[in-house]
């Protein structure tokens, strides 16, 4: 065991540090969530990408540096220190790339990995539907074969920021035939295309980073299908586990608001009770257990273990304390908790109500908190599924 | 960056673990329980002959010279185990204490038997009046007004106490404060007493970590094992979602008690902060998992005739034990704000 970092580690570390120092505007940019704000987040990313920051992990011939996951840490705890701009690629890189990189082709990481990482290309992921939530494969759309590909029918919704994207990936009904997770096929599609329609939805926080997704015989060549026809559902656990484990909430997200959350309560010091102290302790406390939690579960992925369904014990903790994190800011704000985003006199330009409201998706996405538990009941501890 | 045990500390806590299970069944901390600790006491020899006892020792006394990272894996088995006995105060601080502080004389009467689990250490931190094991002990030693003292349990007055967890032997020890027992002078006694209480909050630590996750084990099984409505309780998820919860405290603690093992032995600065995050978190973890356990047990969890009862009242203990959450907490909270 040695749990400080390489001396490598730490001069990648200031690598990263000294390009953020130079590089990251000093105005925060306006949401990603919305049309205007999403296309200045898109040049941040292409400087990203340039100058070789955009997906660290990744090959080089991809635009990577081929860092470690320790390296990608360390990068992340500096990006969010950095108080850099949130990474509108993210449902590519962190998402759609770790698919590819287990099941794509040659052509397939060739033609699509270097677009998305540069926000040439943009990603939208379309798991949910309006009648499959939790009980993903009950899902209905369908994709009919034709000549050199498929057709797809059917509509998706709770799409992160799909109203601004150029394509999407997920699941469609290959066989109907056959039931649930079987007869199903992971697709990349496009949203421009004839057939397809896509409908903003503002979401709590009042952006536009929701979408439904309308598609009628929307036309896909069979080289965009990801893995084997009726083999969709077992490339989908890749991504969906991906999703609630590491590749989203690195530590450094949790460590940055801590961070913030000391400073807003030194600010306001002069009234606040001791429960709120204990709260911002804990706070932090909170954002070191699951930093060094993480770095357990790192080691062992770099043994070549598999994680499996403990990442869903990651994503139960890391939401469940987004959340108190938030609250615990807004009871130090006060009654001035209510003063939103483009309100003058609003603490903070409101960062706090807006991220108490993006926390709160925490719990519900990528799997609700209630479905984790009973994958960490049924197979962490192996309890009987009925 | 590498967190995880070598083979050889993996390797000496499935030995332990072994030992355990074998020598260290329910039945056994039931008898201590009952006023019969014979049975511990046996354990106590083979774990000597084992090594596990003399593991801090250094060599020349029979011991293995092992740090804070080789103990806290075996330290989570006898928490596992409910294993009673001195095991904190003797392996993780006493011997230590002595090898830092003692004087020649009381170096060569103590330091061999005590690796050789010979004689037994207790240890009384200022204000700590209250001390488990002390009657059973055969050397106390204590911190007061800034000396440290080493007393032979002959020279100590030990008024018994009662613990909710009747196998803790508490008593409350008094002695002579007199120059013999004295320890060496020309060491920073103040310095090596708060290493101390840092190794003992981290070792407690570390058996909490086992008690709950004996307790975890425990309430799966009988979440298994236990039908109502014509099928498992544990297939209700009202049950899974505790037990989920439990697991989830109990391995975001663990982490944290191994991350304070590596940071005390290798001296790391702001080491206290880890020792608190272990103890704060493992502490916390450990009440948790057993409410909830209990609660899954229903009414024969209620009861003494089941197990549980004597983890949980060690984790109760235990987690008040040398530090509790709120004194950790503002330790942390000095440091950061």
């Amino acid at each position: 065991m040695d749990l400080d970092f390489s001396d490598s580690e730490n001069v990648f570390r200031e690598e990263c540090r000294s390009w953020l120092e130079a590089n990251v505007p000093l105005e925060s940019l306006p949401s990603g969530d919305t049309r205007d704000g999403y296309a200045l987040h898109l040049e941040w990313e292409h400087k990203l990408f340039d100058a070789g920051w955009a997906a660290v992990s990744w090959p080089r011939q991809y635009g990577g540096r081929e860092a470690t996951l320790f390296e990608w840490l360390i990068f992340e705890e500096e990006y969010y220190r950095a108080n850099a701009p949130s990474r509108v690629t993210q449902n590519g890189i962190f998402l759609l790339a770790p698919t590819l990189f287990e099941f794509g082709t040659d052509e397939q990481k060739e033609r699509i990995l270097r677009p998305m990482a540069r926000g040439d290309v943009s990603w939208g992921q379309a798991w949910s539907e309006p009648n499959a939530g939790s009980d993903l494969a009950s899902l209905k759309s369908t994709a009919r074969r034709v000549d050199g590909g498929w057709r797809l029918s059917g509509q998706k919704t709770w799409s992160t920021r799909a109203a601004f994207c150029d394509m999407a990936y997920g699941l469609f009904r290959t066989d109907t035939e056959q039931a649930r997770h079987r007869g199903l096929t992971y697709f990349m599609f496009p949203l421009h295309a004839e057939g397809a329609t896509v409908r903003g939805v503002d979401r709590l926080d009042g952006d536009e980073g929701f979408a439904e997704i309308f598609l009628e015989d929307v036309f896909v060549p069979d080289k965009d299908i990801i893995g084997e026809v009726n083999q969709g559902w077992k490339v989908a656990m890749a991504t969906t586990s991906s999703e609630r484990g590491l590749s989203l909430r690195s530590p450094g997200r949790f460590m940055a608001t801590a961070s913030r959350l000391i400073e807003l309560y030194h600010r306001y010091r002069d009234r606040s009770d001791p429960i709120l102290r204990d709260q911002v302790i804990q706070a932090w406390m909170d954002a070191q257990v699951y930093r060094w939690f993480t770095f357990q579960t790192v080691t062992r992925m770099m043994q070549g273990e598999s994680i499996g369904p403990d990442s869903s014990m990651n994503k139960v903790f890391w939401s469940e304390m987004d959340v108190r994190m938030h609250e615990t800011a807004l009871s130090i704000i006060g009654d001035a908790l209510e003063l939103d985003e483009g309100s003058d006199s609003a603490v903070d330009a409101g960062s706090w109500m807006k991220g108490f409201q993006f926390a709160l998706a925490g719990p519900i996405y990528a799997g609700t908190n209630e479905i984790q538990r009973n994958i960490i009941a049924e197979r962490v501890l192996g309890l009987p599924r009925k | 960056m590498h967190f995880a045990f070598a083979d050889d500390q993996k390797m000496l806590r499935d030995t332990v673990r072994e030992v355990l299970q074998r020598e260290c069944p329910p039945e056994v901390v039931r008898a201590a329980w009952e006023g019969r600790p014979e049975g511990v006491r046996a354990v106590w020899d083979t774990l000597a002959e084992t090594g596990v006892i003399g593991m801090t020792a250094s060599e020349d006394v029979g011991g293995m010279g092992m740090s804070e990272l080789d103990l806290v894996l075996p330290l989570e088995e006898a928490g596992y185990a409910a294993l009673p006995g001195p095991i904190v105060d003797t392996v993780a601080v006493g011997i230590p204490l002595i090898e830092a502080a003692g004087t020649d004389a009381q170096k060569e009467r103590w330091l061999s038997p005590a690796a050789a689990g010979e004689a037994r250490i207790v240890v009384s931190f200022e204000d700590q009046m209250i001390v488990p094991y002390a009657a059973s002990a055969d050397v106390l030693i204590a911190e007061r007004g800034g000396a440290g003292y080493c007393v032979p349990i002959s020279e100590v007055s030990t008024q018994p106490e009662q613990s909710v967890d009747r196998t803790r032997e508490l008593g409350r020890v008094s002695f002579e404060h007199s120059a013999q027992y004295r320890m060496r002078e020309d060491v920073d006694t103040q310095a090596l007493f708060a290493l101390g209480r840092e190794r003992a909050a981290l070792a407690t630590a570390a058996q909490l970590l086992g008690l709950s996750g004996r307790m975890l084990d425990m309430a799966v099984q009988y979440a298994k094992d236990r039908e109502q409505f014509g099928k498992p309780i544990g297939a209700q998820q009202a049950i899974k979602h505790r037990l989920a919860n439990a697991l989830i405290q109990q391995e975001f603690a663990r982490p944290m008690v191994y991350r304070a093992a590596w940071a005390v032995a290798t001296v790391s600065r702001d080491a206290e902060v880890d020792v608190s995050l272990a103890k704060i978190y493992a502490g916390q973890a450990a009440k948790f998992v057993a409410k909830e356990a209990l609660q899954v047990h229903g009414a024969i969890g209620y009861t003494i005739e089941c197990d549980l009862h004597m983890w949980m009242k060690r984790a109760w203990a235990l987690a008040a034990a040398h530090g509790d959450a709120a004194h950790h907490r503002e330790r942390i909270g000095r440091h950061i704000l």
